[in-house]
């Protein structure tokens, strides 16, 4: 059914369709409109859920892990600081294979604390296990969350979902976006079973300790799971496809104007809106521009990414977060992947914008653009107001 | 061989009281129970991989969400509709509860989930060497809080736990003792036929990080008990209910078998200062006997 809807709205009603059993949340802007949601239909039984109001994030990620561990469909929301807190549950959730999903409402960390979107939260969990999926519209938010659950619930991936949404820009922003009904949604996921799970009939034993002699191969078996991911996530983004009749890309990346671009942006999230918008400018100049979008920053799928760009003379690299001290965290992996191409590497260049919710204009990214043609970067910040970079002369 | 739900094989140390108060609880609960326990001991010697001595579902997430992760399996037992014949425990050492673990077990009681929480307290960090813990005892000697030329050991008392839990208006509150075998079991049965949240703080000996002979351990604890200086009760409803002392002993019967007091026992101010402390838990919660 088509709605205009708020983004954080149209996640809580696609994730009630997925019918969690249990949700715990606690309350972080601006992931807020999202629970709220959810507490609203639990508390009108429009969802059968049970909602656990929790005192810290850390408790939210835990009291999620225990609803999955008793085999219960779970769901929890958070952003920026409330994601950082749960750092170490969220490893811990991936480690125990546990198929939760989760939205992240992406936004800057503290300090100095701001609230508003850039996509540095995520980072910090990069390298936890989870999958991680970036939505560029309301829409692909949605169709997100759906596939995420069906993703984390194959028996060949049992791993958790996080799906990133741009705080404020998507949360909070107003979209005509189809919604698929219940029985879609049913059709679609069916109910979640497992038989790895706390059972008084089955009593298993879960979260041992792991000494050097099995530790490595544990890890090893998340690290393959993500290579067979590659595979996977293409197989159940088609099938989607199939049955909502709209999808993006093949659910790793989706190309816009790549065949024969000279020039490519590389992005994640609603950045890639902005970014078509340039292309399309460019291409009525005359300009050969295109966009790759990584919808799936982990698995990473470096070979597609270095196939769509062994064509390119020039690429972009869009970073809204940074690894401090040393690149973007997409670059480093574009790079990583395009080492591939040999001699045929284009020129890669790396770019940060929009860190604590700076305007990305058309313009800043006309900027990007109109430095490939000069020298290389590698982690260049756009739109940077030098007039704020000197220290305090009155205090000197 | 006796039928145990938390079976022999484990690698805890000669002695060790937690090790003996966790079957007492599990055998007591019945396998009809699924235990959320926090990273410490009582994990690491029960629980490496591909061992378990647990018959019951079991799950270690981290050292202080355990009562947490309860919290959820309380929520899915509830969605599937399986809590009223399940029951939930989380447990965990004394400075995952008292310490790294007080926010979670302060949102579990607020929240009223129906879990039992089992602390296994023995004074300290053990499972890292001994260090201290918010419920190590007042002049306590350990790794982090070593007597020496400016110091004679831990200089605060234990936090008050019992009345923490108490505080928040849950059910039933009790503390007991490894060296009270049918009390532990008493209390177990007692709190899991109340709905609820619900506290147990059970006092074990750890022969290595109290320096007493391992086959001491019944002794030490009783002498815990005896001396007043591990006051045993029950807040049932906020009303205190003690187990009184039959016979009080003076407290250097109970330090002077332990090395982490021996450098008290030169010192008869220390000495007087920790029989003030059982004094004043003996009249607390009216331990004396009457007569």
């Amino acid at each position: 059914m088509r709605q205009f809807v708020e983004g954080s709205h149209a996640v809580a009603e696609i994730v009630k369709r997925c019918r969690p059993g249990v949700i715990s949340a606690y309350p972080i802007t601006p992931q807020t409109h999202i629970v709220e949601d959810l507490a609203s239909m639990v508390a009108n039984k429009e969802l059968n859920a049970q909602f656990v109001n929790v005192e810290s994030e850390h408790s939210a990620a835990s009291v999620v892990l225990g609803g999955e561990a008793t085999g219960v469909r779970s769901y929890t929301a958070t952003s920026s600081q409330g994601l950082l807190l749960m750092a170490e549950v969220v490893f811990n959730i991936a480690g125990l294979r546990l198929p939760l999903v989760m939205t992240t409402a992406n936004r800057a960390v503290s300090a100095p604390i701001n609230i508003w979107n850039d996509q540095q939260d995520v980072m910090t969990v990069r390298d936890s296990g989870w999958v991680l999926l970036f939505a560029e519209t309301n829409q692909e938010a949605v169709d997100l969350h759906v596939q995420a659950y069906k993703l984390a619930e194959d028996k060949r991936v049992m791993l958790p979902v996080m799906v990133n949404m741009d705080g404020f820009i998507l949360t909070h922003g107003m979209e005509v976006l189809d919604m698929p009904s219940q029985e879609e949604v049913d059709k679609f996921l069916p109910p979640y079973t497992t038989k790895y799970k706390l059972d008084v009939d089955n009593p298993l034993t879960m979260g041992y300790l792991a000494d050097p002699d099995y530790y490595l191969e544990i890890r090893y078996m998340v690290q393959d799971t993500h290579k067979q991911l590659l595979d996977i996530i293409p197989q159940v983004a088609a099938d989607f496809k199939k049955a909502f009749k709209r999808g993006e890309g093949n659910g790793l990346v989706e190309g816009y104007k790549l065949e024969d671009a000279d020039q490519v942006f590389v992005a994640m999230g609603s950045v890639c809106g902005s970014i078509r918008d340039v292309v399309d400018d460019l291409r009525a100049k005359g300009k050969k521009a295109g966009l790759l979008k990584v919808i799936s920053y982990r698995p990473f799928p470096k070979d597609l990414v270095a196939g769509a760009l062994a064509k390119a003379k020039e690429v972009a690299v869009v970073d809204k977060s940074i690894s401090l001290g040393a690149f973007g965290p997409l670059y480093t992996d574009v790079m990583a992947s395009v080492s591939s191409l040999g001699a045929k590497m284009p020129k890669m260049s790396g770019f940060v914008l929009g860190l604590g919710g700076r305007d990305i204009t058309k313009k800043s990214i006309m900027d990007t653009y109109e430095r490939l043609s000069g020298k290389q970067v590698d982690c260049e910040f756009i739109g940077l107001k030098k007039e704020l970079l000197v220290e305090d002369k009155l205090n000197g | 061989m006796v039928e145990t739900l938390f079976k022999p094989g484990h690698t805890a140390c000669a002695g060790c009281g937690q090790a003996i108060a966790a079957r007492l609880v599990i055998d007591t609960a019945g396998k009809n129970t699924m235990i959320a326990n926090n990273t410490g001991c009582l994990e690491v010697f029960s629980t490496k991989y591909p061992e378990s001595s647990w018959g019951v579902p079991w799950i270690h997430s981290l050292f202080e969400n355990c009562s947490a992760v309860a919290s959820g399996i309380e929520a899915g037992l509830k969605y599937l509709g399986k809590k009223d014949s399940i029951n939930v425990i989380a447990q965990a050492g004394d400075g995952g509860t008292a310490d790294i673990g007080l926010q979670a077990i302060s949102g579990m009681f607020e929240r009223g989930h129906d879990v039992l929480y089992v602390c296994y307290d023995n004074e300290a960090y053990m499972n890292t060497g001994i260090q201290r813990s918010g419920l190590t005892p007042t002049l306590s000697n350990t790794t982090t809080s070593p007597s020496g030329s400016a110091s004679i050991g831990n200089p605060r008392p234990k936090k008050p736990m019992p009345e923490i839990a108490a505080a928040h208006g849950i059910p039933y509150v009790a503390t007991a003792s490894t060296g009270y075998p049918q009390d532990i079991q008493r209390k177990v049965k007692k709190a899991l036929s109340i709905k609820g949240p619900k506290y147990l703080q059970i006092h074990v000996p750890c022969p290595l990080g109290w320096r007493h002979e391992s086959n001491l351990t019944f002794d030490v604890a009783k002498l815990a008990v005896e001396t007043g200086l591990y006051p045993l009760f029950e807040y049932e409803n906020g009303k205190l209910i003690p187990r009184k002392i039959a016979v009080i002993k003076p407290v250097e019967e109970y330090l002077k078998v332990q090395g982490r007091f021996k450098h008290l026992m030169k010192n008869p101010e220390a000495i007087k200062e920790m029989q003030a402390i059982a004094d004043a838990n003996i009249a607390k919660y009216n331990l004396r006997p009457e007569v």
